[in-house]
């Protein structure tokens, strides 16, 4: 199994779902994707959807930091939603819910952004 | 008659190639499926591989694909040891290492988190480290359920 990358604008949010395994391995393809969409599209905000996301480990949390250096550097925020026990100790050990806001769905993380 | 031991176990070696590192995970935890455990022990069994594999291939061979990394993984029903082994570079500074959030490759992204959920995941975790000659990580996880079922 790989990693499946499905992204949406909506306003200034941008949305991104992933499915499958973000590891060593599909980190690099998910960074490549993000930034190409962060320099072409003038959202400010990122929405990380991760309710099909299967497996994570430490490079996928070196990948949403520095994501999320870039959005913080246009003041925007990053919000996480729909995270699965593990993946979410794995944010707890790094300390990345200190930056982060971590919800429960993309409704309500849509709400905490202004957009829904 | 034939005898039978308590420990059960596997070895296999491959090449240190970032696609191998779902192949590693997969292939442990597959061969842990007969133990009674929880899915979320699995899922940290999995995570723990990861990070020891992708360790050896970032930091033990530095991106070199002709290196190889050795699993061996043994269980008995009350405990779990997996050991991760490169014949790689070595760590330089294992104390600074073992730190949460240290890394010696900030360029690539690295989180610097790998030693610290291994710890973590794990309940017990020795890392050996030569220069020169390579890292062999000690992963041990006992299993709470079935140790309070034998004794």
């Amino acid at each position: 199994m790989s990693l499946r990358i499905d992204m949406e604008t909506v306003n200034d949010v941008l949305i991104v779902r992933l499915e499958g395994e973000l590891d060593h391995h599909t980190a690099d393809m998910l960074r490549t994707k993000m930034d190409r969409q962060l320099n072409e599209e003038p959202v400010q905000h990122v929405l990380l959807s991760l309710a099909n996301l299967h497996f994570m480990d430490s490079s996928g949390l070196g990948v949403i930091l520095g994501r999320y250096k870039q959005v913080a550097a246009r003041g925007g925020e990053m919000v996480v939603c729909s995270i699965n026990s593990v993946i979410y100790r794995l944010f707890e050990l790094s300390g990345l819910f200190k930056i982060l806001k971590i919800k429960e769905s993309e409704q309500e993380a849509l709400l905490v952004l202004g957009v829904a | 008659m034939q005898k039978r031991t308590e420990n059960n176990f596997m070895r296999l070696e491959f090449a240190a190639r970032s696609e191998n590192e779902g192949f590693a995970r997969i292939a442990v935890a597959s061969f842990l499926s007969r133990l009674d455990i929880t899915l979320e022990e699995m899922e940290e069994i999995k995570t723990v591989v990861s990070e020891a594999v992708t360790n050896a291939i970032i930091h033990g061979y530095e991106g070199d694909e002709t290196g190889t990394v050795m699993i061996e993984t043994t269980y008995t029903p009350v405990r779990i040891e997996i050991i991760v082994e490169d014949y790689g570079i070595g760590i330089a500074n294992l104390e600074e290492a073992r730190q949460p959030l240290f890394t010696t490759k900030p360029e690539l992204e690295r989180s610097g988190m790998g030693f610290t959920i291994m710890e973590n995941f794990m309940d017990k975790m020795e890392v050996e480290t030569e220069i020169g000659r390579g890292t062999r990580i000690r992963l041990v996880k006992k299993l709470a359920k079935n140790e309070a079922l034998c004794n």
